[in-house]
Parts: C-alpha cells; sequence; structure tokens
C-alpha cells in the first residue's frame, strides 16, 4: 500500500489555494477571450475587455484576480490502496489556512451561520472526498465566490416535467441572478440522484473544463442548446446587456428514482477558479 | 453615454448631471461598508449615536479587499452584490449618503430612495479586483477593525471606473442597457 503523508496534502492545498486565485485556467481564458473577439455590443465589450486586463494584472502583480477568494472547495480522490500517514481533514484545513495566509487572500468564513463570527483563517474548507480506484491522490481547490453562489438553485422536478421542465428551471434560474453574479456566467446543472446529489454533481460540473462537452452526446446537446437559449436573454457582461450571458454550460448527470427529477444549478461567475494536482 | 470625471463627496448638482449608462471616473475619499458593517451602522442609527464618518455627501463603496500585500496600499476591491444591503441602504440615504458603488440591480425601495433623495447608484466592474485596486491610493481602516475584511476603511481613490446604474430620476441601466441590446 503506498503511504501519503499528510504534510505533502497540506502543502499541496496550500500551494493549490494560491494558484487557483491568481491564475484561471487556460478554457476559461480562452472562453473569454472569444466572447470578447465575438461581442459587438459596446459596453458589453468594454466590460470583457476589463476582465481580461484585470486577469493580466493579476497574473502580472500576483495578486488575487477578485477580493472573494472565495470558501474554499477541497475534491480529494483518494485511490483506495493509498494509507494517508497522519490526518487528512486536519491536513486540508491547515493547507487552506497557510496559503490563505501567505497569498494575501482574504478570509471569509463565518463559524456559525447565525452568529457570524469570522474564524480568521478561511477554514474550515468544504472537503468532498471519493475512493476511487489506484494509489494516487487527485486534489483539486476551487474557491468559491459567494456573489455566485447565492444565485445556484435546486429544485425537485417531477419525471412529467422532462427535460422541457429542466430547461425552464436552469433558465428561468439565470434569468433571476440578472447581474449579480458577475455574468458572463458558467453553469454546472447536477441532473438526477437525490436532493443532495443533484447539487454536488452542479459544481462537480464545473471542474470539468469547457473544452469538453458531456461524453453523451443527448447531454453534450442539451449543454449546447442551454447554452444559446441562456445567450439569447441578452443580460450580458455584468448585466448591461450583450451577446454572452454565459460562456459554458456543464452538465453531469446520474441515475434518479421512478419518482423524480432534481435539478440543480450552480452559477459560477466569469473566474471559474479551480487548480489541480495530483500526488 | 457621456463621460464624467467627479470629486467624492457628491453635491445635488453633480448628482443632477449623471445619467444612467453615463461613464464615471471617480476621484476623492469614499468610504467601504458591506454586510456586517450595515448591521452595525443601522444599530448606531437606531441608538442615536454618530456614524464613523461624515455620511454628507459621502459615497460608500461595496467592498470587502483581500489584504495588502507589504509593498501595497489595499489587495484586490471589487465591489460585492448590493441587493444584501437593500434592506439598510435607504435609512444611509435619508440621511445624506450621496452615492453608492456596487454591483447588481436594486430592489424598488432603494430606487424610489434614490429618486426620493436625489442621489446616485454606481456599478463597478464585478470581478475586476486586481484592476480597480490600481485606482485606490490610500487606505486606512476607520472602524470595526474586529471585522477584517468588512471592516470600514477610508479610501482615496483616484479615477476609479464606474457606470451610472440608477441615477437620481431613478432610471435603470441594467433595464436601458438589456433592452437596447436585444432591439439592436
Amino acid at each position: 500500500m503506498r503511504e501519503i503523508y499528510a504534510k505533502a496534502i497540506k502543502d499541496t492545498v496550500s500551494r493549490l489555494c494560491i494558484e487557483a486565485n491568481y491564475y484561471l485556467p487556460d478554457d476559461v481564458k480562452n472562453r473569454l477571450s472569444e466572447a470578447r473577439d465575438s461581442e459587438a455590443f459596446e459596453t458589453a465589450r468594454f466590460m470583457l475587455d476589463v476582465l481580461i486586463q484585470n486577469h493580466e494584472i493579476a497574473c502580472s502583480e500576483q495578486t488575487p484576480i477578485c477580493q472573494d477568494t472565495g470558501v474554499a472547495c477541497v475534491f480529494l480522490e483518494i485511490g483506495q490502496d493509498v494509507h494517508i500517514v497522519g490526518n487528512l481533514i486536519e491536513a486540508v484545513n491547515e493547507g487552506v489556512k497557510e496559503g490563505y495566509e501567505k497569498g494575501y487572500l482574504r478570509k471569509s468564513v463565518v463559524a456559525d451561520p447565525l452568529n457570524r463570527v469570522n474564524t480568521k483563517d478561511n477554514t474550515p474548507a468544504m472537503i468532498y472526498t471519493e475512493i476511487v480506484p489506484g494509489d494516487r491522490v487527485k486534489i483539486t481547490v476551487a474557491p468559491k465566490g459567494f456573489g455566485s453562489e447565492n444565485m445556484s438553485k435546486i429544485a425537485m422536478l417531477t419525471p412529467s416535467d422532462g427535460v422541457e421542465g429542466v430547461k425552464r428551471f436552469v433558465i428561468q434560474t439565470v434569468e433571476n441572478a440578472g447581474a449579480n453574479p458577475c455574468p458572463p456566467i458558467f453553469l454546472g446543472v447536477g441532473i438526477g440522484g437525490t436532493f443532495d446529489k443533484a447539487a454536488l454533481l452542479a459544481k462537480k460540473a464545473l471542474l470539468r473544463s469547457t473544452d469538453e462537452r458531456n461524453a453523451n452526446p443527448y447531454y453534450a446537446e442539451l449543454e449546447l442548446e442551454l447554452l444559446q437559449s441562456i445567450n439569447r436573454l441578452g443580460i450580458g457582461a455584468q448585466g448591461f446587456g450583450g451577446k454572452h450571458t454565459a460562456l459554458a454550460v456543464n452538465i453531469e448527470y446520474m441515475p434518479t428514482h421512478i419518482a423524480g427529477l432534481p435539478c440543480a444549478v450552480n452559477i459560477n461567475c466569469h473566474a471559474a477558479r479551480h487548480a489541480t494536482e495530483v500526488l | 453615454m457621456m463621460v464624467h470625471y467627479i470629486k467624492a463627496p457628491l453635491d445635488n448638482e453633480i448628482i443632477r448631471q449623471l445619467k444612467a449608462g453615463d461613464m464615471v471616473y471617480l476621484s476623492g475619499t469614499i468610504y467601504t461598508a458591506r454586510d456586517a458593517a450595515h448591521k452595525r451602522l443601522i444599530e448606531l442609527i437606531n441608538s442615536g449615536k454618530d456614524l464613523p464618518f461624515n455620511i454628507e455627501g459621502a459615497i460608500v463603496y461595496y467592498v470587502g479587499p483581500t489584504p495588502a500585500k507589504p509593498d501595497r496600499v489595499i489587495g484586490s476591491a471589487g465591489p460585492t452584490t448590493s441587493y444584501r444591503m437593500d434592506a439598510y441602504a435607504p435609512r444611509l440615504l435619508d440621511l445624506g449618503l450621496k452615492g453608492i458603488i456596487g454591483k447588481g440591480d436594486r430592489s424598488e425601495s432603494v430606487t424610489d430612495s434614490i429618486k426620493k433623495n436625489n442621489c446616485v447608484y454606481f456599478a463597478a466592474i464585478g470581478g475586476a479586483g486586481a484592476y480597480l485596486a490600481n485606482c485606490i491610493k490610500s487606505s486606512k481602516v476607520i472602524a470595526y477593525e474586529d471585522l477584517g475584511a468588512e471592516a470600514i476603511y477610508e479610501l482615496e481613490v483616484e479615477n476609479f471606473p464606474v457606470i451610472v446604474a440608477i441615477d437620481s430620476e431613478g432610471r435603470n441601466y441594467y433595464k436601458i442597457g438589456r433592452n437596447e441590446y436585444l432591439n439592436s
């Protein structure tokens, strides 16, 4: 059995927190440039230009892309042949604490949702673990800002709602969000499973590269159709009108109950941040 | 669309010239406040105490910046979503606050208060925190240091770019801009 020390996990999480907040993934940068180049509406083009310049400044000055450096969502795919030496959860939180301090990232977590005292080190992280075959550990850090998280929604649709119900719900969610989640947005849609699984699928959908469509052609087609419908809303970059309300729709689906059709929409702002490393 | 270069604090005459969709480059002193600071400001008002800054003609910026690196005055500092402050904004506008900088649309009651008090709601570019930080020339905490990023900061800004999102006559550029695009 392969051994991985908790310290290696801590160091990796720390580094990924900083990387994810300073540098956008290549596919996200490409979607933004394509949008700017094909945007004829003046205000929206100006906004997209500034967003691209903003990212260039973040890279060159080594500073966060956005002041909302998010709650740290940490996804761990742990090979079943790995033995973690030390405390895994503690290591992840220590990594977040170190990364957010060293990287001059904002501490945006309160210890209790009602009494709201800031934990001052951005912990705890939102940790998602999955046991997979193999002897490696894949770590993804996705800092999630709440301007867009607050606009996300879940619906327990019924089988009779079908694909048309899913489309209506997704489009209505984007319409309701308007300018709030910093469009142009990225959409993660989770369909099926249970109440909680649908939400997790939606969040995981945001981690997939926007260069790839769903492997199932039916869902790949639905992703493209939803993107087109959303962009007909005309909300545009920053909400002042324009061709690009969303830059990509990623769908993940799974089996569900005969009585249900759960559907979750997780909205991400234009800065769809995530960074991955395999140990 | 016009371009204005203006200085905070604001007076009624300047505000009347700002129309929805105009580009504005702001200079001068502005104050930050977001969720937790607003809650405390309203508590102060309710108990009849003085606010930590002179609200007459002032501009409040909804932002919680990242920490400044050692050689910088501030970290990333873009706007946060404004609707969360909708419950508080009319109270401050009634007391003399003249401008708000945030992002996203406002409620009807905030729009009514903007009209009634001859104020202006500006939108800064959401998610452009690194870019906007370069327009901030100094920064100091003046209240609620315990709130960290949510403390009230006094900022000196220079040519800080914003768009007039709701003007003093209640015209809303989120609606106007989107309709212009859809009809284009």
